[in-house]
Order: structure tokens, then sequence, then C-alpha cells
């Protein structure tokens, strides 16, 4: 565990196993897939000196299964896969979802579709946000844009997950998962009670009644009941939207971008700034619950939308449905296989503004 | 009562409910043989069940214990993660052939292997029931289901799969052993099975894992009495009944005590 205030320079899946050690993650379930395998190794080194659980899982199925299991017991725990994985585990994350179980899954995706590369892409993005699974559920959806965030996000997602008794992903990519950033631990929680009574948590019945965790719902009206119940559970998230907006005050184009991919298009909008452009950028850090709210706010005073992806546009449709009632969004899609760089969004950007260059 | 005695009473851990089972299946003996070695071996309260998928899901209404629900085949993986979780509960999964021995084939062969401290209670009636009597690993060659209507054939589908056999040749089993309960002598020789399924995880042994034979008359379009006679004469034969792994006998015989 790590000593509050203390400075290092680590690995983004470095970072993410820090935080989630610090955060009190109990168990870990892995298996090996590129670009995320230092986060099992790390696990398999750390969690059993500190007494805690690390299984290397015979597949992401199995993983993500045994995920489920210790979720149902209420500790906390937490799996991880790049892009392929994380279709394996899509199972799983339904049923979590839909017996609304407390999980941390981390997804530092690659290339696809299929077995695509081991590069960095955004083409998990629909799963990620639409629901990867089978059902109507939704996860949180938490994609940091530095190895800091990504260290201090990963603790927000095992708070999030009990909070909301929800499955939580950190999206991250082989950008996030691989480059190294100074980083600034904070605060280890103590959860070495691992056996907490939560009121809905197996702990085996001892003198209560049975509890039963459960999404079958085959009595007349049950499922409607635990469907709506669910969708109000989600409206309610909205309070935990996260973004950044920087330069967007006195901007008449708003770049939208997350993640990794947010960060770069920063570094081209502070170019640009020099030069005189207006430009300015929305980078979303839920995913969902998304920032429509703010985004609306933004179209309502004039902004104009370039959303800008490491896919072939998928988060845009989300930007676009929130700024819909006073403007569109642009697009501009960097394709997987190639890892851009801030000048690679210069000419997207000039053009969305209307800039001949 | 028979001379004022009772000659039946409910184990405490069984819900006093009627079971949705069909009439005959015998879903509703095994339950009562878990629920007996639950009260028996004083496991109830620490007790956290796996619910699985087909007729064997609704356990939980018959059981009063904590429980889950698994997807389908995935009840040992989620019962690796409750107890590596919470390593003092008796975790327990209940699963029938398609569930086990089918989609869920790795997640069973590997929670054995890693000797979770576990049991595995196996329903083995050769049949998808609750989705309508299709084809399972485990139905027999000549054997008709809605998805083998010409009876099933070695050559297309391979031969029933022995998972006892299986279990029992991994290095983290503890207790192995396949039971029927088609008839008064098996019914008591398959709760000695089950109790000590039950008794070899909660020695740190490693994993317990008993099959049951049992009956599906609906699927097999049989009366029930035709269902019993059917596991005596074609089942059994072929799923030879026995322990085939008991370390807790092999640790008795070397002269290591062990309870129970």
């Amino acid at each position: 565990m790590s000593t509050p205030g203390e400075r290092v320079l680590i690995k983004g899946n470095e970072a993410i196993c820090r935080g989630a050690v610090d955060a009190g993650c109990q168990c870990f379930f892995g298996y090996p897939i590129t670009p995320q395998n230092d986060i099992p190794e790390y696990m398999s080194k750390v969690m059993p000196n500190l007494g805690r659980v690390f299984v290397q899982a015979e597949s992401e199925v199995a993983a993500a299964n045994m995920l489920l299991g210790a979720a149902a017991c209420g500790v906390r725990a937490m799996t991880s896969s790049s892009s392929p994985g994380i279709s394996l585990k899509q199972e799983a994350i339904s049923y979590m979802g839909g017996t609304e179980l407390p999980a941390v899954i981390v997804n530092i995706s690659r290339g696809g579709p299929g077995l695509g590369d081991i590069g960095p892409s955004q083409g998990d993005y629909y799963q990620a946000v639409k629901g990867g699974g089978h059902g109507d559920y939704r996860q949180l959806v938490l994609a940091p844009g530095t190895v800091q965030e990504a260290y201090d996000l990963i603790g927000k997602a095992f708070d999030l997950a009990f909070t909301y008794r929800n499955p939580v992903m950190l999206l991250g990519d082989a950008i996030i998962g691989q480059m190294m950033e100074p980083v600034t631990l904070g605060n280890p929680k103590d959860t070495g009670n691992k056996s907490p009574d939560l009121g809905w948590n197996l702990t085996g019945k001892g003198q209560r009644d049975p509890r039963l965790l459960k999404s079958l719902h085959l009595t007349d009206g049950a499922l409607a009941g635990h469907n709506l119940h669910l969708r109000d559970k989600y409206a309610s998230m909205e309070k935990d939207v996260l973004f950044e907006n920087f330069l967007v005050d006195d901007a008449e184009l708003i770049v939208v971008a997350f993640g990794s991919i947010g960060r770069i298009a920063k570094s081209t909008i502070r170019k640009l700034r020099a030069s005189g452009k207006k430009v300015g950028l929305h980078r979303p850090i839920t995913l969902f619950p998304f920032p429509s709210r703010e985004l609306d706010k933004l179209a309502a005073v004039g902004k104009r939308f370039l959303t800008i992806e490491h896919n072939l546009g998928q988060m845009v449709d989300d930007v676009r449905l929130a700024v819909r009632k006073h403007a569109d969004s642009d697009f501009y899609g960097h394709m997987p296989g190639n890892l851009p760089t801030p000048e690679d969004f210069e000419q997207p950007i000039l053009a969305a503004l209307g800039v001949n260059s | 009562m028979k001379n004022g005695k009772a000659a039946f009473t409910l184990p405490g851990v069984l819900a006093d409910v009627p079971t949705h089972y069909c009439p005959g299946c015998q879903h509703g003996v095994a339950q009562r043989l878990v629920a007996e070695c639950l009260d028996e071996l004083a496991l109830s309260e620490k007790a956290i069940c796996i619910g699985s998928i087909g007729c064997s899901v609704f356990i939980y209404n018959y059981l009063k214990v904590d429980c889950v629900e698994a997807p389908h085949g995935r009840a040992p993986a989620v019962a690796t993660g409750v107890k590596r979780a919470r390593p003092e509960a008796a975790v327990f999964t209940y699963q029938g052939d398609g569930d086990l021995a089918s989609i869920g084939m790795a997640e069973t062969m590997h929670c054995a292997n890693r000797g979770e401290r576990v049991t595995i209670i196996f329903v083995n009636n050769t049949v998808y029931g609750m989705t309508g009597g299709q084809m399972a690993p485990t139905t027999m060659v000549g054997q008709r289901t809605t998805t083998c209507p010409g009876g099933r054939c070695a050559d297309n589908e391979g031969e029933p799969i022995k998972m006892t056999e299986i279990i029992a040749s991994l290095g983290g089993t503890a207790y192995a052993a396949r039971v029927a309960v088609d008839s008064v002598k098996n019914v008591r020789a398959a709760k000695k099975a089950v109790r000590k399924a039950f008794e070899a995880p909660q020695n740190n042994l490693g994993l317990g894992f008993v099959e049951i034979l049992a009956t599906c008359p609906t699927n097999w379009k049989m009366t029930p009495v035709q269902a019993n006679k059917r596991i005596a004469e074609e089942l059994i034969p072929y799923f030879p009944l026995g322990t085939y792994k008991d370390l807790m006998w092999e640790q008795t015989a070397e002269g290591t005590e062990v309870e129970g």
C-alpha cells in the first residue's frame, strides 16, 4: 500500500493496480491479454503479500464469474482485460447489472474488431457505454486521460460500484496503460474487515433470514418492476457525472474527446490558441453517465462542436444527442493502428472552424 | 406416525413449500439429501449456495441458505469467487448435466483442478430438462431427444461424457462419487456420498464432487416407475456407481485422523 503523498513515476497499468490496492480491493481475478498484462502480473505479486486474493482464471469468462461471486459477498473485487477479453466478460457483466452487484472491470482496450492489434483504440466505446452484454442495463464508465487520473479514478470506481450496487468499468487504452508519468499517491483505505454485513450481501445466513441474489424474475410484472427500478437508479447516477472543460468560455468551436485522445487534443488546442484560434476542449470523464447536460449548456450559448475519436465514430452519437436542440457535431476519426500526434488533429480542427490553412 | 414417533420430518433448512418439479422428478430427492446433510453437518448458517441454470436453478426456493445465481455453466467459477472472498463459508453448487458437462465443462474442470474447497452437486438426468428435452453431453447413445430425434449417434454427437471419472482424475479433487436415487438402497448410499462431498472441502482436502443419476420422466416420456427402471437397467451399466476418489478414506486408511 502507498504512503500518502508519495510521488512515483509509474506506468498507467501499475497506477491502476496501486489505486485498486489503496482503495481496499480484496480480490483480483484475471487472465493475460496484451496490453494489460502488467495488471495481473503486479496483482499476483502484491495481493498475496497483503493477505488478499489473486486468482489467474482459466479464461476471461471464468474471471468475470469469479468477480460475480466475490461481488455477491460484498467485498471489493476487480478484474481486468483488453477488448477481446472484455467481450468474453460481457455475460457476467450483464448478470451483475441484473443482480445489482458492485464490481470493477478494467478495460485497457486495443484495436479491433476481432483480434485487431495490440495498439491503442477507442473502438470499445459502444460496448462499454451502450452495454456489450444482453438486456437493458447500464454500467458506469470512467475514462482516465492521464496516469494520475487512472490512479484516482480506480478508487472512485470502487466507491461508485458500492454506492449504486452496479458494475463500473474503467475504460483506458494502450496509451494510458503503457505510458509512464509521475503520480501522487493518496490515502490507502483500511478495508481489513472482509465480512461486513451490508444488508444485502452473502455472508452465510447465521441467525437471520436467508438472502438471494438473482437476476431471474419470472413472476408476472416482476421483471418490469425491476427494470423500472434500474431505470431510476441509472437516472440518479447523473449527479456523479465528471468532465473537464478547457478554454471553453470564449471558444467558438469545442472539441469533444475522451481518454488519451482528449489529452492529445488538449495539446493541439494549446498550440492553436497560441495562434489566436478560438478553440476549447470538453473531455467527458464519465462516459456513462454522459455529460449531456453540460454539452447542452454549451450548445445553448452558440458553441459549435467537433468530436474526435480513435475509431469510426461512436461517442459522436452521444454528443449529437446532447447538443441536438441547438447544434450538431462534426466528426474526425483517427484510425486505430496509428498513434495520433497533436499535429494530426490540427487540420480537422481548422476545417471545423472554417479556416483554410 | 408409528408408535407415536415421527417417521419422516422436514430438515430445518428445507423450506416447507410445494416444489415446481414434474411428477416423478428426482430433483426433490436430491435436494432433500443436500438439506439433510447441511443440517447434520450444521452447515446451513455458513452455507452459500450457487444456483445454476435449468430446473436446478430453483434450489434457492427450497433451501433456506444464502444463495447467488450464476450464468449457465459458470457456477464453479462463481463458487471460486465466493469461497476466495469468504473462506469461512461452506460453498456449494447445484447443477444439471447441460450446465456442468457442456457449457460449463471448463469451469468445472478447472475449479476441481485448483482444488477449490467447494462442493459440487451434479444431477445427471441425461437431458436438458427445463428447455424442453434437448440432447445433453450425457444423453445415452440411441436416446431420442428433441435435438437428436433419431437417437444420439456416437459418430455424430460423441459418447455420453463420464464426468465423475474425469473429475476424479484431477489433482485438486478430494472426493468424487457417482450415485443414483432410483431405489431406497441407492438413496441411502447417495446420502453418504453427498455428506462426504460436503465434508471433504470442510476438512480442507480439496473439492467434493457427487454425481447423482436422476430421472426426468417428462422428457424421457416415461412413467416414474419406468424412469426408475431405466436408471437401473440402462444408465447404471454405462455410468457405474461408486466412489472414484476419496482422500478422507485414504487418509484414514493411512492412520491420519479426520473428522466426520
